[in-house]
């Protein structure tokens, strides 16, 4: 689904990337960890499309067409979403409406038909229900005024009503308690299905009790040092991300 | 207040002010029956107009608003409006529920149904028991000094009176619209009304600008309100006027004792626009709101001067004003506020916010509060920005195209404005305004 080589970016010269490659098909989860400034979050917004961050070198294919060559929208359009680490305040914008245009945008794009109101309440109604989010939320401006808690959530909720075929989770349990880490981890679980692909960017293993992961990769200064199974994660909790500076990296993107 | 300074030297060319002399001359036998007090006003602001001439830029208030197009022209008294032109307008623009007042060319044509306790009247043609007020009123609550207020008074075809007796409520807003039709030769449109809200009244009054599509004239619009103790009005000025057309207008009120004013002021037409506000809080807990929006492209010029003079204690005013600049436009802000010595405890709040689409469009924003008592809240605060980049990329990863994304963020700019708004038909319409002059969405986004 995703085909990652070699891929060099940075911004403003500073090279964050530095050859990153990384193959997730559909029905994986990928976990990507590592320290702070490893370049997980830049990796996740290089993906996503965001105007800051220049490739340098190397190619992102999706399902075999060249991602850097789309804009944010059509990435979206082809199906894919990135959650915020910080997601954006927008005031004087719907919740509701919101949802309902990004939605049907992409639904126009791909030649589907647009939902009507009613369609789009009953959908959004148990979408809502699904992540114990509260229902006033959908109506304030998006993300204005929200808890940290409740803009991850909102997250959360627009990936359920886009259902991406390729979701990616940019540090999304960040500052989450445990219940909201559980809706989070509820409503990613909820989309896992063989036609689809979660790629999770954490800085802790928490999560990955509640998303369990196929796939463990370690970033470290704009590599992935080392790839494993899920219980790569428990032996960074157990030795954090010292252990893996001293260790000898191992091919990038090789699964074990 | 916001008295234009008197100049030094010649402020016009001589041939300018004298081609008005000539209009207001010419005019004469239509004025014939008016009454002493009015003839001795007009003769009064033609001399004073004579005087002082047009305003040039290097007047402190008129900077950043070369009216070279306005001063040089030799705009011509206007002549009758076809039916057909301003009567399929005026259906286009009526608003339900509303009664419905029309002036074409500077000249009522239609004033709707008085009702109890209100009256909408052409001074031509005044009830005898409201000519002692409103002679007392007209051409005293305009700021005095303002060369285009007294150029307006002399040349004024008809002046519209609105008066709400004591105590009485207005339900039925009443739509003011002033009509531009084309002329043989661009003329000056001496637009004039005067609101009076007795004690305890209220009243909402809507002045919609629009013209006839390509019509080129200069509108000098004047608008007297008086808010009585107790009274309560909301005032509406949607200025709308084609691209061929100048806009200058101005809007003076006085506020008694709790009395409230509410002010939406829109600005979204006219090749150049101004409006001059000036609100006087005479008498303790009157509560102003000053409420604007302006959207500007191409090479337009907006224009707001407001002034506001807290004269005596216990008083609030409240002003949000917004624009939305692209292209090569030019917006301009000037937000006086005044705090009399006498006005303790008052309660002031500014705020210019501007939202510039272009690296060529731009705005001078100037606050400018004068405080002169000690026991006061007093706050004020300009922004210029542009669309937020975090914003739109948060909208197109959602799938969101970027010209509805950009569209979508000039709207939400736009929302509180446009919330104010107590009348949903004008809310939705300002809206479609904003559609547009803008990029259109492919969905509401209100909210």
């Amino acid at each position: 689904m995703l085909d990652i080589r070699e891929l060099h970016a940075g911004v403003g010269g500073n090279e964050i990337l530095r050859g990153i490659s990384l193959s997730v098909r559909a029905g994986e989860v990928h976990a990507i960890m590592g320290p702070n400034g490893s370049g997980k979050s830049t990796l996740a917004r290089v993906i996503a499309g965001h105007h800051d961050y220049e490739v340098t070198s190397g190619e992102v294919l999706f399902e075999g067409q060249d991602l850097l060559e789309l804009e944010p929208e059509e990435r979206a359009w082809a199906g894919i979403f990135m959650a915020f680490q910080y997601p954006i305040e927008i005031p004087g914008v719907n919740n509701t409406y919101f949802l309902k245009a990004a939605l049907n945008a992409q639904r126009k794009a791909r030649g589907e038909n647009e939902l009507d109101a009613m369609e789009f309440m009953s959908l959004i109604r148990s979408r809502i229900k699904e992540l114990d989010m509260d229902p006033a939320l959908l109506n304030r401006p998006v993300n204005e005024g929200f808890s940290g808690g409740e803009k991850k959530r909102n997250e959360i909720l627009q990936m359920a009503v886009l259902s991406p075929k390729l979701a990616i989770l940019d540090e999304t349990d960040s500052g989450l308690d445990i219940d909201a880490l559980r809706v989070v981890a509820s409503g990613v679980n909820a989309l896992r299905s063989p036609e689809r692909a979660t790629i999770v960017v954490t800085h802790y293993q928490r999560l990955l009790d509640y998303i369990v992961p196929d796939f463990v990769h370690v970033l470290a200064d704009g590599r992935i040092l080392r790839s494993g199974d899920k219980t790569l994660a428990l032996e960074l909790e157990d030795k954090g991300y010292g252990w893996i500076d001293e260790e000898a990296p191992t091919p990038a993107g090789a699964r074990r | 207040m916001s008295a234009m300074p008197r100049g030094q030297a010649v402020r016009t060319r001589p041939g300018r002010v004298t081609h008005y002399r000539r209009l207001y001359d010419d005019g004469a036998s239509g004025r014939a029956h008016e009454p002493a007090w009015l003839h001795a006003l007009r003769e009064e602001g033609m001399d004073a107009f004579e005087e002082q001439g047009f305003p040039l830029p290097r007047d402190e208030e008129w900077r950043f608003t070369p009216i070279g197009p306005i001063a040089e022209g030799l705009f011509t008294t206007p002549s009758e409006a076809s039916v057909d032109v301003w009567e399929p307008l005026a259906r286009q623009q009526a608003l339900p529920g509303a009664t419905q007042v029309v002036v074409a060319n500077g000249v009522i044509r239609t004033t709707g149904k008085s009702t109890a306790g209100l009256t909408v009247a052409r001074l031509r043609e005044l009830p005898a028991d409201l000519a002692p007020m409103v002679s007392e009123a007209l051409g005293k609550l305009t700021a005095r000094g303002s060369a285009l207020a007294s150029l307006n008074t002399a040349l004024m075809a008809d002046a519209l009176v609105i008066v709400v007796d004591r105590g009485v409520q207005v339900d039925a807003p009443v739509h003011v619209l002033y009509i531009g039709a084309a002329d043989r030769t661009p003329a000056v449109h001496s637009t004039r009304a005067l609101v009076l809200a007795q004690p305890m009244s209220s009243v909402t009054v809507i002045e919609t600008y629009i013209g006839q599509e390509g019509a080129a004239y200069w509108t000098n619009g004047v608008t007297e309100v008086g808010v009585g103790d107790g009274a309560a009005v909301e005032h509406y000025r949607l200025q709308q006027e084609p691209r061929t057309a100048y806009h200058l207008g101005q809007t003076a009120v006085r506020m008694g004792r709790d009395s409230r004013y509410t002010s939406h002021v829109v600005q979204t037409g006219a090749s150049l626009g101004r409006h001059d506000l000036s609100a006087a809080l005479l008498g303790p807990g009157a509560e102003c709101t000053l409420n604007g929006l302006c959207v500007a492209n191409d090479r337009q010029l907006i224009d707001n001067h407001t002034t506001i003079d807290h004269a005596v204690p216990h008083c609030e005013s409240h002003e949000t004003y917004k624009s939305i600049l692209a292209d090569r436009a030019r917006g301009v802000f000037n937000g006086k506020v005044f705090v009399r010595e006498d006005a303790q405890k008052t309660n002031a709040k500014q705020s210019n916010q501007t939202l510039l689409l272009s690296e060529a469009a731009q705005i001078d924003t100037k606050p400018q509060l004068e405080i002169f008592a000690d026991d006061v809240r007093c706050t004020h605060g300009a922004t210029v920005g542009q669309l937020d980049a975090e914003s739109l990329f948060y909208l197109r990863s959602r799938g969101i195209k970027q010209e509805d994304a950009r569209a979508v963020l000039v709207h939400a700019f736009a929302t509180d404005i446009l919330d104010r708004m107590g009348i949903a038909e004008i809310r939705s319409r300002i809206d479609a305004d904003l559609l547009v002059s803008l990029p259109t969405p492919s969905a509401p986004f209100t909210g």
